[in-house]
């Protein structure tokens, strides 16, 4: 292949899926549907090797997440692992199950960073999206603790038809929680969010006028809030680089310790995942079939083959050129260039008010 | 944060929870690491990062680094200084008290 093992970049990013438990249903969720049993999640001081081999990779920051990280009673140990390998630690969590002093205790080995994810600016459309009644004060209450230890706060808001108008009150509600920064990120359709993408979908019109309204509250609260979205991609004319592109910036280690380059990469079929439990992550990094299947450009066909973007986009992503176009190797079908470009399009209007299929586990 | 005036000479910066300097030397040298982001941090950036310890002003900073580049101007350094330290402080990277 293009890169072959030795000469692949350094990863800066590791993403740490300590579990697939989680005690919410969002229908949006990233979740594979196929979600790994608690009985095979890997233990404290296998993540803790994982984390060492990672930083002498070049990891720079893993971020601790789930399901719902929290669901795991050796988290603190698992953070101070993350401190002991000289990484940037990140909690990805949904707040229900973690409590002020489980908060603080995490503080304590060494947490860098929270992110909370809140469904809505409406408690009651939140606690609907989230499929959990009292998840919405909840999540306020575990904001403020993160804010009265110092630790810096981002909220994460997932955006679609049921609360795509409250951009700004969510970015408002932001503030008001004191979080540094907020992520306004569109749904991404893979795993749980494609099942339920017609009640997820909002219209063209409405996604543009949000992302007008991003950038407006952006130029507005400069240097009080960082907003950083996530596009909506089946409204663009150009694919998304996935992941910074294939095997080049980031890994994903699930509950049970298969490596992938990206969370959705197991829905490709015919790829070779080797699991932390048998191979170092320097392997696998280099050598392993799935991080190697899509590195570099030398996999590519037409339209990518001979784009002038294909180092920048590398020809969008992987997994929903399989999904929407059945085959992993073709362009990502948003971006225009790609013959599939009209089935997006006919999918995107494909809208209907059914009720979620919520996540379960 | 008030970014509107010039910093001032008596000001102590410092990084702030949940920002650190770090060296990792699969990724060549010093970085800069924050909430989801990362900043590939220059000798001299790192060097002026290093003192930003919330004790040390603005002004004392630029004394210490007289000494450790020597032969660099007092303004240039100022300069830089003050360049990276607002740069930092919009995007909520460094506090000023």
């Amino acid at each position: 292949m293009s890169t072959n093992g030795a000469s692949a970049p350094a990863p800066l990013g590791l993403l740490a899926e300590l579990t697939h438990r989680c005690p919410l249903g969002c229908p949006y969720c990233s979740n594979p549907l196929a979600l790994d049993p608690r009985s095979d999640e890997l233990d404290a001081a296998t993540w803790a090797r994982v984390f060492r081999e990672a930083s002498a990779l070049g990891v720079l920051q893993v971020h601790l997440s789930g399901g719902e990280p929290a669901a795991r009673r050796d988290l603190p140990e698992i953070v101070k692992a993350a401190r002991d390998a000289n990484l940037y630690s990140n909690l990805i969590t949904s707040a229900v199950g973690l409590t002020a002093e489980g908060l603080s205790k995490l503080a304590d080995a060494g947490l860098d960073h929270v992110q909370i994810s809140i469904q809505d600016s409406e408690p009651a459309s939140a606690d609907h999206i989230a499929g959990y009644k009292g998840a919405s004060a909840r999540k306020h209450a575990l904001a403020a603790e993160v804010v009265r230890l110092g630790l810096p706060l981002t909220v994460n808001v997932v955006v679609h038809r049921a609360n795509i108008a409250r951009v700004e009150a969510m970015v408002e509600m932001a503030l008001a929680l004191g979080a540094t920064r907020v992520e306004i990120a569109h749904v991404q359709y893979y795993g749980w969010a494609l099942k339920n993408r017609a009640a997820l979908m909002p219209s063209r019109a409405q996604v543009e006028e949000a992302v007008g309204i991003v950038e407006r509250l952006r130029q507005a609260h400069r240097g009080r809030i960082v907003i950083d979205a996530v596009i909506p991609d089946y409204y663009a004319r150009f694919p998304k680089p996935c992941v910074g592109g294939w095997g080049r910036r980031s890994l994903n280690v699930t509950p049970a310790g298969r490596v992938l380059p990206c969370h959705a990469a197991e829905v490709i079929p015919g790829l070779e995942f080797w699991n932390v439990r048998a191979h170092t992550l320097a392997d696998i990094w280099r050598s392993s079939p799935a991080f190697e299947a899509f590195r570099g450009t030398d996999w590519m066909q037409e339209p990518c083959k001979s784009c002038a973007l294909k180092e920048k986009d590398f020809g969008g992503c992987r997994c929903q050129a399989f999904l929407l176009a059945g085959d992993a190797r073709a362009a990502d079908p948003v971006c225009h260039l790609s013959p599939h470009h009209a089935t997006v399009e006919r999918l995107a209007g494909e809208r209907a008010d059914a009720a979620y299929a919520y996540r379960h586990s | 944060m008030e970014q509107a005036g010039p910093i001032a000479a008596g000001a102590r910066p410092r990084l702030p929870r949940g920002v650190r300097l770090t060296h990792n030397e699969a990724q060549g040298g010093w970085l800069l690491l924050a909430p989801e982001r990362v900043f590939k941090a220059d000798a001299v950036t790192a060097e002026i990062l290093k003192r930003c310890t919330g004790e040390a002003t603005v002004e004392a900073i630029v004394d210490d680094l007289m000494k450790a580049f020597a032969g660099a101007p007092r303004e240039r350094i100022e300069s830089d200084v003050m360049k990276l330290l607002g740069g930092l402080a919009e995007k909520r990277l460094l506090e000023l008290d």
